[in-house]
């Protein structure tokens, strides 16, 4: 299968790709086996950013923007700020098994997943019905086409998006709140011997 | 001539199978949550690549919508997390089974 399509592909298109697919893996490799979360965060950037010059490469350059900006900028700063709150950035046993042969089992199914994945994305993909929405090939840029798509043909999604973040932001200020009853937050922080009472009234509700 | 879209559905197969591996084997809470991140990023190169081998712009909006479930997704996500490490000890997936009702 590689032989005939190596011929046809140009040599910076060729080598973008294996570059940016090294830098994915080997980030994604990082994540699951990083003893230290934060490297595991930092391992992560590496992958969002491979991903990212793949989207440049596939002409997508208002996502690869969006990806540097919302993944590596926001989410695993997010991550990092989480992992430096609760202090756990001390080393783990990656491999410690909490079940018995949790391993192999894990990657037996990982091996599954990958045939089958493989198996459909190697045989007659492009079946499907090209261009219902809008065709990428009109004379307009990356940006505007997919502007012109979100607030027409998929305005109601991009509207309910707005509920969903609304009510991410909800739940985050209703988690991060401490459950105290009847008592204030700064009196609840202020007062530590009240701190022991109150973590088993917590634990009966 | 761009490389073939078989390309870059292999490579979003591998970081997939690597995301859901880690979920699998990983005990940390929040290197789960990073490996879920990483599937949800495999599946978005599918999509882009669809989306340029169909010649649609839809794969993309996909992949915008995406991104924004993943944002929301990690908000809640952490905010779980933060609230069970306060409450106990722990961030490993093990940690919450004390927890009655």
């Amino acid at each position: 299968m590689s032989g005939p399509l190596l011929a046809t592909v140009s040599l910076p298109d060729l080598a973008t790709f294996l570059i940016a697919a090294a830098i994915c893996v080997a980030g994604a490799l990082g994540v699951v086996f990083g003893r230290n979360p934060v490297h595991a965060a930092l391992s992560l950037v590496l992958t969002l950013f491979g991903v990212a010059v793949l989207f440049v490469e596939e002409n997508a350059q208002f996502l690869a923007a969006v990806q540097i900006i919302v993944y590596t900028g926001a989410i695993v700063v997010l991550f990092l700020f989480v992992i430096m709150l609760l202090g756990v950035d001390r080393t783990e046993r990656v491999l410690a098994d909490q079940f018995r042969g949790q391993r192999f089992v894990a990657t037996g199914l990982g091996a599954l997943v990958l045939a089958e994945v493989l198996l459909l994305g190697t045989g007659h993909w492009t079946t499907g019905a090209h261009a219902t929405t809008g065709a990428l090939s009109r004379p307009l840029s990356n940006v505007a086409q997919l502007g012109r798509a979100i607030f027409t043909t998929y305005l109601l999604p991009f509207e309910i998006t707005s509920a969903l973040l609304v009510v991410a932001v909800v739940a985050a200020v209703v988690l991060a709140r401490r459950f105290d009853a009847g008592v204030d937050d700064e009196a609840g922080t202020a007062d530590p011997p009240a701190d022991a009472p109150r973590k088993t009234e917590v634990g009966k509700r | 001539m761009t490389i073939d879209g078989s390309w870059y559905l292999t490579l979003a197969a591998v970081l997939f199978t690597i995301g859901a591996v880690g979920v699998l084997i990983r005990r940390n809470v929040l290197v789960m949550l990073m490996c879920i991140e990483l599937m949800l990023n495999a599946a978005n190169l599918t999509f882009v690549t669809f989306s340029r081998e169909l010649n649609d712009i839809g794969g993309q909006v996909a992949v915008f919508f995406v991104l924004v479930v993943a944002a929301a997704e990690v908000v809640v996500g952490l905010g779980i997390i933060v609230a069970i490490f306060r409450r106990s000890v722990g961030t490993t997936a093990d940690d919450p089974h004390e927890l009655r009702g």
